[in-house]
């Protein structure tokens, strides 16, 4: 039977992107600073801009600490008209062996309030996590206006 | 390289007022310069303007508590002021809750907490409150 397929086009157009190293405390103030121009530029809300930057904050810091420093890469997008900013955190440290454990509120390994995992999720609203012990950690968020 | 945030002695209270987006190790001095002044000076009363800061993370979130815990065990009152609406609404979705923390919408309003004690006596945060931001300019 034929059926009438209705094709949802994904449209996604990146405005632009770019890549900051984050190796070091001062780099977590730069990755803010980045975070807080992009959100604005595009013309996100300031509580949407504060959440972001603060979810941003949170994994540029735990990549200093935990993951021996790496990269954040971060992008303005169009989607369905719809303009938003999107940020990968992606270092190469031990990774997290167990995730969920990693996500839950006050859970560390460190002197933290373990907070910065669930509290970036909570702020954004897209996230994706993906770790590999040895190898390293990548996540990705996202807030759309 | 290491640059400190200025605090002020205003008779027995002490002044800080956040101007910069501070790194880690800058808020961890400025934990240690307070409880230095303190004990030197004998303050009563420590007033933290953050009305500049953007945000408040995890991290600046444990310095407060930590400073506003600290000056109690020294006989001294911590009271914020100034917080951003934004960051107010932030801080609970990021699961800060700052429990003991007093605050008030801006420096007066401030500085009249920390000068009548009576009113400093009155535990209205317990562990875990999360009104404890809403409540803090109500007391006169
Ligand atoms: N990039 C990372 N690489 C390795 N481990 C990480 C990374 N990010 C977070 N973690 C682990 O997840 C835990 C929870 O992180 P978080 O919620 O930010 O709390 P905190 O930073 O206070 O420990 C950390 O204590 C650490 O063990
Ligand atoms: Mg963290």
């Amino acid at each position: 039977m034929p059926r009438l397929a209705t094709k949802k086009i994904l449209t996604t157009v990146i405005i632009k992107t770019e890549t900051l190293p984050v190796m070091a405390e001062h780099d977590v103030v730069k990755a803010r600073q980045m975070v807080r121009q992009w959100a604005s530029e595009i013309g996100l809300s300031l509580v949407d801009q504060t959440k972001i930057i603060t979810a941003a904050s949170e994994l540029a810091r735990n990549m200093v600490i935990y993951g021996g420093g790496g990269t954040m890469e971060i992008q303005s997008l169009e989607q369905y008209g719809r303009r938003g900013v999107k940020l990968v955190f992606e270092d190469k440290g031990p990774g997290i062996a167990d995730i969920t454990q990693a996500l839950k509120d006050g859970f560390t390994t460190g002197s933290g309030m373990g907070l910065g995992l669930g509290g970036a999720k909570r702020l954004s609203n897209e996230f994706e996590i993906e770790s590999t012990p040895g190898q390293g950690t990548r996540i990705m968020i996202a807030r759309w206006k | 390289m290491m640059d400190r945030i200025p605090i002020l002695r205003m008779g027995q209270f002490l002044l800080v007022t956040i101007q910069v987006d501070m790194h880690d190790r800058l808020a961890l001095a400025l934990q240690d310069d307070l409880t230095t002044k303190i004990s030197e000076t004998g303050a009563t009363g420590v007033l933290i303007d953050i009305s500049s800061l953007e945000i408040v993370d995890s991290f600046i979130g444990r310095m407060v508590a930590n400073i506003s815990a600290m000056s109690k065990i020294l006989d001294a009152q911590t009271v914020i002021v100034g917080m951003q609406p934004a960051v107010a609404i932030t801080l609970v979705e990021l699961g800060l809750s700052l429990p003991g923390v007093r605050t008030a919408l801006d420096v007066e309003r401030g500085m009249a907490l920390l000068q009548n004690p009576r009113v400093n006596m009155t535990s209205y945060a317990q562990a875990g409150d999360e009104e404890n931001f809403d409540d803090s300019d109500n007391q006169n």
